[in-house]
């Protein structure tokens, strides 16, 4: 086990440190002089040298390269010429109003889709399977943001049932919670269609295996085959799956956090990106960068755990 | 003499399928005695799955019943609720499937497995790991303790099927099923299993339903012998006689085809001629009449019935028991 | 020319055991002639101020309402979808072709060439694409263009995959081999062989590709990096929409809809056709 985590721990290094160069690459592949698109035409030539001194653009590129990783690898990602703050102090404290709403997002259509998913598969054909499934491919398919618009436009601001602004007063977890719920739905709308879609598929071919029908031969309740035997094993593919989407859901947080004036790293990278704040643009999308690497390598160690026949499969 | 534990009578199944009605098992009849071993023996085709997915009422959802019983212990097992039949699988009636590396579960450890199947006994987890332990040294496995927290794909195939026969003995049935328990495993493993299966039996007592294509292992273990082609039982009795003296035509047949019973060394291995009949379309009269060599004009119309007292037979050829 | 007018049969017998897809087609084709058609459909032009009527809602003169400058709101819808309508046509050819020559050469090519951009495919994918889309518009500046860009990229790994596993898959059968005996040169293996092996899983993905692309270019736009104003899209007439959220409802709603209708219709009509024409991909898409 450990070595497998090893293995696949140092491939998600790697992919990362290719992101990074990448981003590096990106910055100085731009057209246009950074500094001078920062400032503005009217900057004088001193005050456009000092920024670039500051941020590190007048040393030859392969320094800046060096620097680049060694500062990465401290974590220090910089310095906002605006505020003057550290760049990683600001994005930390925005991380976790994405996280949370991401994580209700998935937690929420997770609780819906697996039993949708389940019941889907058991009672094939019936009105409930049909139904999920035409939905699920609707939901999907419709960007969040619109969902996120409608949602806005009726629940919270027609019928007043939801606030419309912001993520609610800090310590009031209720607050907090209501302020949630219409964000995380538009998020996860698509993905419980998507999930139930998995499960179904999985466990239809779950249910088929042999030692389903060994479980049955030895009498055990139907329940208990389905629930802890066939979801159990028709559960992993859906884990990974989840690992890899939070990447996607990243991008639609972003979306949910401007259309419900919520704070986020998608809201702040939004607003860098505007103000053409680069360090701030580049730590955004580094963070949330090694965030995905880092769940698509904790769903695959979950997988691993799950299945030990994975364990000890080749890498390909 | 003491009632059969099992006493199939008339057993019709059909499928339904979108060229018509598969008549997979037709006015099937054979009893198995208390503490006796059976064997089925047939081609592929012949029914025998049917035949055990009957028994224990885990049908295919296209399949139907259209006549017959399937007695168990005095009970009919299809004219029973399903959780009352719910509660004899794995318990009175049990069952070794061919292929332990499907049928074992993959995601969970021996020792689970072996408790979940304990899941009536209502004893504690001590207790429940303390009797796998002891039925997996009954089936010959060394160091069963360390075997518990192993996963199926690390086992050997041969220890897998020991699991599974530990498994399915472990509440004492009155019925045990294996169908093809060995024909996954190598020439060497077979015999030892057969062996050990023979030596259980003897200790626990129970029936056994042995579902076999392999002669030879039939041969060695069952007392008595049922022969099926394409749904329909064509003769049946005590082994040694049936094996010896065969008095269908199929029988003598499928005996002379088995490589072991060739006497001397040929070029070609003996072949039934001819291929099995359609099962939805089905010949009116004997239903081995296409192959057997030795029909008669009755055979093409009247469809013989098994016949016979100490041994059975459904021909219209046989030469009635002395 | 007899093997497109066999598929165009087959895809309508299939169209017609399936009414989802087949709603999905009628939809596409709906929208793709009202969007064509814009010019002549359309009963105001989309640039047209007229202050004295800002935000009303739907009216006889107004089907749709009116936004915060008075233009009327169907107009602008229909025009646009000409800007999605050119941005699918654009992002998705490119990327395919694009897509394909890299496919190929992952495939056909050698080995570390391959490697490369296998890596190179799994990077670009490390990234959660709208915060890729604006890193790199906070580099270059938000333009329709950039936007267009940005997609393309993002999907030429997408399709060079598909045609990956095409071309490693055949480059292995024998009757390659044979042919590459006899002297067949790389081109005419590709263009006898692997084209039309691909052709089709090439255009499903096409069609699924649709709503991302079209959602993406409406989201950008939504947050104002994409279409620059006054030019309507659907994206940036919710972006009008969301400021005046409070005075009228009516530009979300109507330019809600279209992106509804297109991405549920190509999604319909897409998983139709995969399921006529090969149902193998059913696992691999999502």
């Amino acid at each position: 086990m450990g070595k497998f985590i090893t293995r696949r721990g140092l491939a998600a290094l790697l992919v990362f440190w290719l992101a990074v160069s990448l981003l590096f690459a990106m910055i100085h592949m731009a057209p246009g002089d950074p500094v001078s698109v920062m400032l503005g035409p009217r900057a004088t030539p001193e005050i456009k040298a000092e920024l670039a001194r500051r941020m590190g653009f007048d040393k030859p590129l392969v320094v800046q390269l060096g620097k680049f990783y060694a500062d990465v690898a401290h974590g220090d990602l910089g310095v906002d010429p605006f505020s003057n703050r550290r760049v990683s102090d600001i994005v930390l404290e925005q991380l976790p109003y994405t996280l949370v709403l991401v994580l209700a997002a998935i937690g929420g259509a997770s609780l819906l889709g697996i039993p949708l998913g389940c019941f889907s598969a058991v009672r094939r054909n019936s009105l409930l399977d049909r139904l999920t499934g035409i939905l699920s491919v609707a939901f999907i398919a419709i960007p969040s943001f619109v969902v996120a618009l409608y949602l806005l436009l009726w629940l919270a601001v027609k019928w007043r049932w939801f606030p419309a602004i912001g993520a609610g007063a800090s310590g009031d977890y209720a607050d907090q919670a209501r302020h949630l719920v219409l964000p995380a739905i538009a998020l996860g709308l698509g993905w419980v269609g998507y999930i139930a879609r998995l499960v179904r598929a999985s466990m239809l071919e779950v249910m088929e295996e042999n030692h389903i029908r060994t479980a049955r031969a030895f009498g055990l309740p139907e329940r208990t085959i389905i629930v802890h035997y066939a979801l159990r094993i028709a559960i992993l593919p859906t884990v990974t799956i989840l690992g890899l989407g939070i990447g996607s859901m990243l991008s639609g947080a972003l979306f949910a956090e401007i259309v419900f004036s919520r704070p986020g790293i998608g809201r702040l990278l939004y607003e860098a990106v505007i103000s053409r704040n680069y360090p701030v643009v580049m730590g955004s999308v580094l963070v949330t960068t090694g965030f995905f690497v880092l769940c698509t390598l904790v769903s695959d160690i979950v997988n691993a755990l799950l299945d030990p026949r994975l364990r000890e499969s080749r890498e390909h | 003499m003491t009632e059969p534990v099992l006493q199939i009578r008339d057993l019709t199944v059909s499928y339904r399928t979108e060229r018509g009605r598969l008549q997979a098992l037709r006015h099937v009849s054979f009893s198995v005695p208390e503490g006796k071993i059976i064997g089925i023996v047939g081609e592929s085709g012949c029914g025998k799955s049917t035949l055990i997915s009957s028994i224990m009422r885990l049908f295919a959802p296209n399949a139907q019943v259209d006549d017959g019983s399937i007695v168990f212990r005095g009970q009919d097992l299809l004219g029973l609720p399903p959780d009352d039949m719910r509660a004899l699988r794995g318990n009175a009636i049990s069952m070794v499937f061919q292929d332990p590396m499907t049928s074992l579960n993959p995601v969970l450890d021996i020792g689970r497995q072996m408790a979940d199947v304990q899941h009536r006994s209502g004893s504690g987890r001590a207790e429940k790991q303390a009797r796998s332990l002891m039925m997996l040294e009954r089936v010959g496995i060394p160091d069963p303790a360390s075997q518990l927290g192993r996963f199926p794909h690390q086992l050997s195939g041969g220890m897998r099927q020991r699991v599974a026969i530990a498994m399915a003995l472990m509440t004492e049935p009155s019925l045990l099923i294996a169908d093809e328990p060995t024909t996954a495993l190598d020439a060497t493993l077979e015999v030892q299993i057969i062996h050990r299966l023979q030596e259980l039996q003897r200790d626990f007592g129970c029936s056994i339903l042995f579902v076999s294509h392999h002669l030879g292992v039939i041969a060695e273990l069952c007392d008595e012998v049922i022969v099926m082609y394409a749904g329909e039982v064509c003769e049946s009795g005590p082994t040694a006689e049936a094996f010896s003296n065969p008095r269908h035509p199929y029988t003598r047949k499928l005996l002379a085809c088995d490589p072991a019973r060739i006497p001397q060394r040929t070029r070609q291995l003996p072949v039934i001629e001819g291929s099995l009949p359609d099962l939805v379309d089905l010949p009116q009269g004997c239903i081995f009449m296409q192959r057997c060599g030795q029909s008669m004009a009755r055979c093409a119309t009247q469809r013989p019935l098994l016949s016979g007292v100490h041994r059975q037979a459904a021909c219209h050829l046989q030469v009635p028991d002395p | 020319m007899a093997r497109l007018a066999n598929t165009v049969v087959k895809t309508f017998n299939g169209l017609k055991k399936d009414p989802l897809g087949m709603a999905g087609f009628v939809l596409v084709s709906l929208l793709l002639f009202v969007t064509v058609f814009a010019a002549w459909l359309a009963p105001y032009d989309p640039f047209e101020v007229n202050v004295h009527d800002r935000l009303s809602s739907p009216s006889a003169a107004h089907w749709l309402g009116t936004d915060q400058l008075g233009r009327d709101i169907l107009s602008r819808v229909l025009f646009g979808g000409q800007v999605a309508l050119k941005v699918s046509l654009v992002a998705i050819s490119v990327s395919m072709a694009i897509g394909f020559a890299l496919g190929m050469l992952a495939g056909f090519g050698p080995r570390w060439l391959d490697r490369i951009l296998v890596v190179s495919f799994d990077t670009l994918r490390s990234f959660p694409t709208i915060m890729f889309a604006l890193a790199v518009i906070a580099l270059t500046g938000p333009s329709l263009n950039t936007v267009i860009g940005v997609i393309i990229i993002t999907s030429i790994p997408v399709y060079a995959r598909v045609v990956r596993t095409q071309t490693q898959a055949l480059r292995e059968r024998d009757f390659i081999l044979a042919e590459r005996a006899m002297g067949a040169s790389t081109l005419r293996i590709l263009r006898d062989h692997v084209l039309p092996n691909i052709a089709a899983p090439m255009l499903i993905l096409a069609s699924m590709d649709v709503p991302a692309v079209v959602g993406m270019e409406a989201g950008l736009s939504f947050l104002g990096l994409g279409v620059s104003p006054p030019t309507p899209s659907w994206g940036s007439i919710l972006n009008d929409g969301y400021s005046y959220l409070r005075n009228s409802p009516w530009p979300i709603i109507a330019a809600g809809l279209p992106l509804i209708a297109v991405t549920l219709g190509f999604t319909f009509f897409g998983e139709s056709l995969r399921d006529i024409f090969d149902p193998k991909l059913r696992g691999k898409a999502e």
